[in-house]
């Protein structure tokens, strides 16, 4: 991203390794103020390790992680000021209540006295918990949970925030209050959230990494993320049966069309090189007054890149087990 | 320090909001009246002390101490919040100790709580009251060292049975350590050097002066040593589960 940018959480050569297994091979990045990067994978690809490691609960093999020019590894007491991480799950002390429970966290991070309540009342608010602050976590439904946790990683205001699968497990309407939240602090801070969710890195991410067997094989903005998509630019036709046999062979060879693709809701127009073809399709269409029901752009889904750089990090390995 | 410090009182308050301080400090204050009373012979003695009280102690710890211990690192192991723990600015020494600490004052609670016993002997006779004190520093201390060693295991496992099974044996190979069932396996082959090492190590041994009213330097040294090392282990066990 624009270098500009001053970084807040830089990663350089990161490596683990477990027994056999490369958890993560050689990642870096670095995520600036305003920053949200989504942090994309399959399940085991190595977010949620490269993520303990910058959150300095896993020491790396090799490589480091800087939080706000901290290492977390030299100097992880004033790293771990700077940071509010979430771990998966959102654990928190479940006999405890959110009150005594942020209590706690407010002491750790020294806050005393009035601060203290004020930042408890806060972090409260801004999760929407104040009317389950005195139940013990444990009676609390999933949702208050995961909110339990993110105010207990945003009590202390920190600049870089680390959040491991925040919508996990929450009902869709928890999701998107999550991800307002997350986008109306997005502007003072520097966060990385994981995610399998891919709706969510479009709607809250400005940034996303996806990695694979412990390599990032893709970093850019969703939307350029989604231009390596084969669909992107593409034209989605609706229309009866009769109209498909006739237009087939005329889009086809309308310049700039790579192919064009019988699918079940119509034909779908595949561009060469992802050029825009939208406007050359539809006056076509319109000039040879060919009954259609729909002419649909198509911008690429993050599903079909996620899909297509993942499988192809595991060097075939996923296809084959699939014959 | 107060990072330290909070651990601490969190720790501490934790075992109030369950019922396991309840349940622990009502079974801890009926099998010491009852070892007292039934098995030390306190009446039939006639005398005003209250060595049969502290005589049972190291074996009660051996029952009851690693009960309260088992929870410290295994729990959080278990439920994750051990990765909550050691992300916030606390050091794993600060939490190690503050983790101790906790559970140390409360079995000091416990302890305290036996105070019944000391009114009991000062309403029938005329007790030495300074013997008496030195045995409940003596067993606070002792209570301390076999505290160590059940926070050390349940460092070693999410599973606070295991940890509690394991942390029983050790404390149990430090109790016994002194007496005649351990040292006749090693008398006859062994130099008198390495006897009297294995015997010193004795929770028993360590105790048996204090309890008698001579606060002797090389016993506490003795409790504080086991209290270091298995605080030292432990801190070295949550860091390689750390970086496992």
């Amino acid at each position: 991203m624009a270098s500009n940018v001053p970084a807040m959480i830089e990663i350089e050569g990161l490596k683990k390794r477990f027994g056999p297994i490369q958890a993560v091979d050689d990642v870096s990045f670095t995520v600036g103020r305003g920053e949200v990067l989504g942090f994309l994978g399959p399940n085991g690809a190595g977010k949620s390790t490269t993520m303990k490691i910058l959150a300095g609960f896993l020491p790396a093999d090799s490589g480091r992680a800087r939080i706000m020019g901290y290492d977390v590894a030299v100097d992880p007491i004033e790293a771990k000021r700077r940071l509010g991480y979430m771990p998966e799950g959102a654990p928190s002390y479940s006999d405890m209540t959110p009150e005594t429970f942020l209590g706690f966290i407010a002491e750790v991070r020294n806050f005393r006295g009035a601060e203290r309540k004020r930042r408890i009342g806060d972090a409260a608010g801004l999760t929407q918990l104040e009317e389950v602050m005195r139940q013990p976590i444990e009676t609390l439904s999933r949702g208050f949970k995961r909110r339990v946790g993110l105010a207990a990683a945003l009590l202390h205001d920190p600049e870089v925030l680390v959040l491991d699968e925040p919508t996990d497990g929450l009902d869709p309407n928890q999701k998107h209050e999550m991800r307002l939240l997350i986008r109306a602090m997005a502007p003072k801070k520097a966060i990385v959230i994981s995610t399998h969710i891919l709706e969510e890195v479009d709607a809250v991410c400005s940034r996303a990494i996806i990695i694979a067997r412990g390599r990032i094989v893709a970093d850019g903005t969703p939307g350029a993320l989604e231009a390596r998509s084969a669909r992107h630019n593409g034209v989605l036709v609706v229309a009866g049966a009769d109209s498909r046999m006739r237009l087939k062979p005329l889009l086809a060879s309308l310049s700039g069309v790579a192919q064009v693709i019988d699918e079940t809701d119509g034909l779908f127009v595949q561009p060469l090189d992802g050029r825009p073809i939208f406007d050359d399709v539809r006056a076509l269409i319109r000039q040879r007054a060919i009954d259609v029901r729909e002419v649909r752009p198509e911008r690429g889904q993050l599903e079909d890149v996620f899909r297509s750089v993942t499988i192809g990090a595991d060097g075939g390995r996923a296809a084959g087990a699939a014959q | 320090m107060k990072a330290l410090f909070t651990v601490f009182r969190r720790e501490l308050a934790a075992y109030f909001v369950t019922p396991l301080a309840y349940v622990f400090i009502f079974i801890f204050l009926v099998l010491s009246g009852a070892t007292t009373f039934f098995l030390g012979n306190f009446f039939e003695r006639g005398q005003a002390d209250l060595a049969p009280f502290f005589g049972f102690h190291p074996w009660l710890y051996l029952l009851l101490v690693p009960a309260i211990a088992m929870r410290l690192w295994a729990d959080e192991r278990k439920t994750g919040t051990v990765e909550l723990l050691l992300t916030l600015p606390v050091s794993v020494g600060q939490a190690v100790v503050g983790k101790f600490l906790a559970a140390w004052a409360f079995a000091g609670i416990a302890l305290a709580l036996t105070f019944p016993m000391w009114i009991t002997v000062n309403y029938l006779g005329s007790p030495d009251n300074g013997v008496i004190l030195t045995s409940y520093i003596g067993s606070f201390v002792m209570a301390g060292a076999y505290l160590a060693i059940g926070a050390c295991f349940s460092a070693l496992s999410k599973n606070q049975v295991i940890a509690f099974v394991l942390a029983a044996v050790v404390c149990l190979l430090f109790t016994v350590s002194g007496t005649p069932l351990v040292l006749n396996a090693f008398s006859g082959w062994a130099p008198a050097a390495v006897i009297d090492t294995v015997a010193g190590l004795s929770m028993l041994a360590n105790f048996d002066g204090i309890s008698r009213g001579v606060l002797d330097a090389v016993n506490i040294i003795y409790f504080a040593s086991v209290i270091v090392l298995f605080l030292f282990a432990n801190a070295i066990f949550v860091s390689l589960y750390k970086a496992r």
